[in-house]
């Protein structure tokens, strides 16, 4: 009955192939808008929106990829649109958008 | 102490950013019926997140959605292993149903090498069957601190019409309250929510259930927890009533004496409890330390 389908943290050694565009999040203040989509060749590729751009740009895109390699996803394009979005929504919408890419967190 | 609990919706990045800062003795981060139902997977991720990022100044309860939905386990998988003081259920009709859900919890505790019975239940009484089973749903486990008053689906589940003077809820309030004393646990109102800006209606329809024996109030806008919070908390003036009887009361006992006279009068038993009590509380909300 247990069902354990959200604990990320135990799925680390497992390859999640992104297989369809998603996205969670919305393009509102202290959100952000991510979408996740399948990618040619190795590696995560993160496009960044963001009026904070110049002095957050990296620790919103660490914070991307690094919830994205947690999750076992080696290749993919992550688009944010952030509306001042701190790490943990980022990380949360990234996590909601791959599982959606995989069929949805409640599927 | 649970004067206020102030809903928030868990789909809202910036609402759980600023939770704790309205002085709210709880917040209540909803999974349910804030939540759009093609957002519920997003906002138990977000509020599990939010729950590993910041540590709440007040007592965390996460309102999850109901045992008829397909969404109650995810809800629990997800905020259980990140410790919420609180789960609120939804929809209750008998015991079996905090059965349950208390035996799911307890399947994710030990998963996670957690205390068995940390997280507490606080139920949503707002169906006819949870009234009618009241006092069995207070006692199905001992993780239950209190029993909460849905209004507006009850009065749905009734076939009720809504009033703004209660009518319609009148029984189910007294019946919830007695359930709650008898399980010796706390008892919580309905939010208020005729217009969130009219506190003078909130203070009246406070006043009235504090009368009947209630704990305290959900608040559904940050305006209303000051209200709230006033009409809980004991004032000034009945609190130095009550540290003198409270200090009456301890002079007799050191002195062998059975009877307390206060300022001439005669006090029984039930008043130095309800002064005990009323001590006890001015002092925790103030932070008074006597010595």
């Amino acid at each position: 009955m247990f069902c354990n389908q959200n604990f990320i943290d135990e799925q680390v050694n497992v390859i999640m192939k992104i297989k369809k565009e998603a996205s969670a999040g919305t393009a509102t203040k202290n959100d952000a808008l991510i979408t996740i989509s399948p990618r040619d060749g190795e590696g995560i590729e993160v496009e960044l929106k963001s009026i904070v751009k110049v002095q957050f740009g990296d620790q919103l895109i660490a914070a991307a990829k690094g919830m994205a390699q947690e999750m076992g996803v080696t290749s993919a394009l992550i688009k944010i649109e952030d509306k001042g979005a701190l790490d943990y929504v980022i990380r949360a919408r990234v996590e909601a958008a791959v599982l959606r890419a995989q069929g949805g967190a409640d599927e | 102490m649970r004067r206020t609990m102030l809903f928030m919706p868990g789909s809202k990045p910036g609402n759980l950013l600023n939770g704790d800062v309205y002085g709210a003795d709880s917040i209540i981060i909803d999974l349910e019926d804030a939540v759009a139902l093609a957002e519920k997977d997003s906002a138990r991720i977000l509020t599990k997140h939010a729950m590993r990022t910041f540590h709440y100044d007040c007592e965390l309860i996460i309102r999850i959605n109901s045992l008829t939905t397909p969404f109650w386990q995810a809800d629990l998988d997800a905020v259980i292993p990140e410790k919420p003081d609180v789960i609120m259920p939804t929809k209750i009709y008998t015991a079996d149903d905090i059965r349950t859900i208390d035996a799911y919890i307890t399947e994710i505790e030990k998963a996670h090498g957690m205390e068995a019975g940390g997280v507490k239940l606080l139920p949503l009484l707002e169906t006819a069957a949870s009234i009618e089973h009241a006092f069995e749903i207070a006692t199905a486990s001992p993780r239950m601190v209190g029993l909460y008053l849905g209004a507006m689906d009850l009065a749905l589940d009734m076939k009720a019409t809504r009033t703004h003077e209660g009518y319609d809820i009148a029984y189910a309030r007294s019946r919830l309250v007695i359930a709650a004393r008898a399980a010796g646990i706390d008892a919580l109102d309905t939010p208020y929510t005729w217009d969130i800006h009219d506190n003078d209606g909130l203070a009246e329809e406070t006043r009235m259930v504090k009368n009947m024996g209630f704990n305290g109030k959900a608040c559904i806008y940050p305006g209303q927890v000051e209200v709230v919070n006033d009409i809980f908390s004991p004032t000034k003036e009945r609190y130095e009533w009550a540290l003198a009887i409270v200090k009456g009361a301890e002079e007799a006992e050191a002195q062998g004496k059975g009877v307390v006279a206060v300022n001439g009068e005669l006090v029984d038993g039930p008043v130095i409890i309800i002064a005990r009590n009323t001590v006890a509380e001015y002092e925790k909300i103030n932070g008074v330390h006597r010595s």
